[in-house]
């Protein structure tokens, strides 16, 4: 047991750095002195940076070689994060297209899809967002009403509405769940698409949340016409496609382990400073149990790592390290607000805008309480619950639907 | 990178399965709660065992008649003793072999307690933190810490006088010796006393879970070999205990949750299996991500004790605080989901039950570590 570079891994580091000593300076600024302020000149900083990160072979590192990878395994992809972040320079910004949809692609694209999309995605010249989850189908995916139909001249019509789609607002292409045969079972008459971003019928709107930014957005198709090849995966074959996405969706979050902040010692940092609270046996016991999760979750993902590096497949642990780190996250927050008291929640606190993200967070990615389901049937092998959705035409559901309620 | 577990360490874990599974440990803890008198009689003697599979000398250096092998690989022994309430002694062995490993005035009998022929105990002593200057021990009633023993030069060299008492030493009663701190002039130094010396007194004790061998022990002008031990092996030994107990606990968690499950399958209630329902599958879940939180934090103690020793007392009270809530909810889980049958006496999962309040109560207690824990980070914050 250990948590050493082996040779090569070490030797694949020292690259990583010492590309980045020499890069560095053209890395965009994002926070404190001279930070882009602009949100277009900041998406543009970040493209060009993704760009040179893919040529100095920083992006993309787990795809293979002849798609312009690197063709290493998940450690070298951590290495090469925490290298990025020790630098203090801004990751790639397409994370989401390079991280889940690139390796989606890759698995059920066809040849000319490879060809035409990879370079210039993993190059961050056209950025992707995943337009998956609906109004009516989140955690349970597989409910998309999106509607794709076939028309005479062989291309299809798309009509319908995604939410919660990050990176719409600039994405160029956009990988899509749409249904195409309703008369078959919910999970069998689904396709996955790509689609240009530019069509006419597309609007992207921004979804102001709880903070009072637009983290996502909603989109919208109103008969949006794509051409026959725009099909991933074959008709028909759209739920295989998207669980393999969802698949490189867990394996990044896995890898990304703390990478969202919620860690222990920035939560101590808030409150060691005030000498009242640091001695409450209280506050210690609250910030002791937050911090003991949290950090368990460190090693949760190496553990996740490991797995992976051995070629097997992660453990439940990679499933649940999820709900802990946003529960954590959410129990840290009310612990600082009650040891700041009310200035905590003030406009410019970094705390506010962490007590307005998380509620959300916890159904990001499916709702805390299907996971608890999957993990539950999956890991434990307990019974699933009764459905109604089983073995009937999905064009039927809603009114069974109806009728149970 | 490489957080799996060697061939040794498989082998020396299934290997501790195997020899335990000779013992049938939860029908003789359920029998010996009908005789509540200390000491508990009619639980095998599981030492015989530990020495023919050299569980003794695990943290000696080979050198020395030790095996010479990491915490991690003592925790995996404790994880199988816990997985079926197994009380073997190792609690308070294992810490005390820890800090005469690295005292050379023991050199002449550390053989012995490598190889089992002495069972020694910890005498539990807990470091000063953030806020508190003074070590402590756990006191015998109430919440307040107590004093540790305090210790005079004794009139031959390299020994001392013990006078004082350390109460609820986990696996006391019947050791040949106990190894623990005491202060001298106020100073904290590594002692060793003989459980037959003069003024040795070890008062057995059963608190609610027969399988815990436990004494308030105390000492009347008591003489004590000094140890040399350097003061960060008297530190390192509380952390090796609050690691060896999130193991042992992690592993009741683990077949607390192998049975529950097992039953919310085979179940049934309005024609489905109970193990169906959400509120039933949420709560098993729950036990769950504890019970992988706890493994996590397993793996950061084994590694950080020789990997980040700075971050060892950190790592291994995370350990402990996540292992003790995990078989709280495990335990509390166990009896629930079984419904009434399960807080009945004849059933596995009060023995469960006990061992968690028992547990979460000894050796500084499990919020203990939780507070150790936050006095770690909020010490770390202040120096950044």
């Amino acid at each position: 047991m250990d948590l050493d570079d082996t040779p090569e891994q070490a030797e694949y580091r020292a690259q990583v750095r010492e590309w980045l000593e020499r890069h560095k300076a053209q890395a965009p600024v994002l926070q404190g002195e001279g930070a882009l302020q602009d949100e277009q000149e900041i998406i543009a900083a970040r493209r060009a940076w993704q760009g040179k990160l893919a040529e100095g072979g920083l992006a993309g590192v787990t795809w293979p070689k002849e798609f312009g990878g690197q063709g290493r395994g998940p450690i070298e992809q951590v290495i090469c994060n925490q290298e990025i972040a020790r630098a203090h320079v801004p990751g790639i910004l397409d994370a989401i297209g390079v991280g889940m949809l690139g390796p989606t692609i890759i698995a059920h694209g066809s040849d000319e899809q490879k060809s035409r999309y990879l370079g210039p995605m993993l190059h961050g010249d056209e950025v992707w967002c995943q337009l998956f989850s609906e109004p009516a189908a989140g955690s349970d995916l597989a409910a998309v009403q999106t509607r794709a139909r076939h028309q005479d001249d062989g291309s299809w019509l798309l009509s319908g509405q995604k939410v919660w789609t990050t990176n719409a607002q600039f994405a160029s292409y956009g990988l899509l769940l749409a249904r195409t045969d309703p008369d078959a079972h919910k999970h069998k008459g689904l396709t996955m698409f790509i689609v240009p971003m530019d069509a006419p019928g597309v609007t992207v709107r921004g979804l102001r949340q709880i903070s009072g930014e637009a983290e996502f957005n909603e989109v919208f198709f109103d008969d949006v016409q794509i051409e026959d090849g725009a099909v991933v995966g074959g008709v028909g074959g759209g739920w295989g496609t998207a669980l393999t996405t969802l698949m490189f969706e867990r394996v990044t979050i896995g890898l990304g382990g703390e990478g969202l902040g919620f860690n222990s010692i920035r939560f101590a940092r808030a409150i060691a400073g005030d000498e009242h609270a640091r001695r409450d046996p209280e506050v210690r016991q609250r910030l002791g149990e937050i911090a003991s999760e949290l950090l368990a979750v460190r090693f949760t993902g190496y553990r996740t790592l490991t797995a992976l590096q051995r070629g097997q497949i992660p453990g439940p642990e990679a499933g649940l390290a999820k709900v802990t780190i946003v529960n954590g996250a959410i129990r840290a927050g009310d612990l600082i607000a009650d040891v700041q008291g009310p200035d905590a929640l003030a406009t410019d606190s970094e705390w506010a805008y962490m007590i307005s993200f998380l509620p959300g967070l916890k159904s990001a990615g499916g709702t805390e309480e299907i996971l608890r389901n999957t993990i539950g049937e999956r890991v434990l092998g307990l019974p699933p619950e009764p459905r109604l959705d089983k073995g009937i035409p999905f064009s039927e559901l809603r009114s069974k639907e109806g009728a149970a309620a | 990178m490489n957080l799996a577990l060697s061939d040794e360490q498989e082998f020396l874990r299934e290997a501790a399965r195997g020899a335990l599974s000779r013992y049938k440990t939860l029908e003789a803890a359920r029998a010996a709660l009908d005789r509540p008198s200390a000491p508990v009689t009619g639980l095998p003697d599981l030492w015989p065992t530990a020495c023919e599979a050299g569980w003794p000398g695990l943290l000696i250096d080979e050198a020395k008649g030790g095996a010479g092998l990491d915490v991690f690989d003592a925790m995996l022994v404790l994880g199988e003793c816990g997985r079926v309430l197994a009380g073997v002694g190792l609690l308070g062995h294992l810490p005390a072999s820890a800090i005469l490993n690295d005292s050379p005035a023991a050199a002449a009998w550390i053989g012995e307690v490598a190889s089992g022929a002495r069972r020694a105990a910890y005498l539990p002593a807990q470091p000063p933190s953030d806020v508190r200057d003074s070590w402590s021990a756990d006191p015998a009633h109430g919440s307040a810490h107590a004093q540790l023993p305090s210790a005079t030069p004794g009139d031959e060299q390299g020994m001392v006088t013990l006078n004082g008492s350390v109460a609820f030493v986990p696996d006391a009663p019947g050791a040949s010796g106990m190894i623990g701190v005491a202060l001298l002039d106020g100073r904290p130094v590594g002692v060793a006393v003989l459980s037959e010396s003069p003024g040795v007194t070890v008062e057995p004790l059963v608190r609610y879970d027969a399988t815990r061998s436990l004494g308030h022990v105390s000492f009347k002008d008591s003489p004590a070999v000094l140890l040399d031990a350097p003061e960060e092996s008297l530190i390192a030994a509380w952390y090796i205990a609050q690691a060896l107990i999130a193991a042992e606990s992690l592993g009741s968690v683990e077949t607390a949750l192998q049975t529950t499950v097992a039953y919310a399958k085979e179940r049934y209630t309005f024609g489905r299996a109970i193990g169906s329902y959400q509120a039933v599958k949420h709560s098993l879940t729950e036990v769950l991500r504890q019970l992988e939180n706890g493994r996590s934090l397993l793996y950061y103690a084994g590694w950080a004790r020789k990997g980040a020793p700075q971050e060892f007392a950190l790592a291994a009270s995370a350990a402990r605080s996540v292992a003790g809530h995990a078989l709280d909810t495990a335990a509390r889980t166990m009896i629930s989901v079984h419904g009434g049958i399960g807080a009945t006496w004849e059933h596995d999962a009060p023995l469960y039950f006990r061992r968690a309040q028992l547990s979460r109560r000894l050796l500084g207690g499990t919020s203990g570590a939780t507070d150790r824990v936050a006095g770690e980070l909020l010490g770390q914050a202040q120096a950044a």
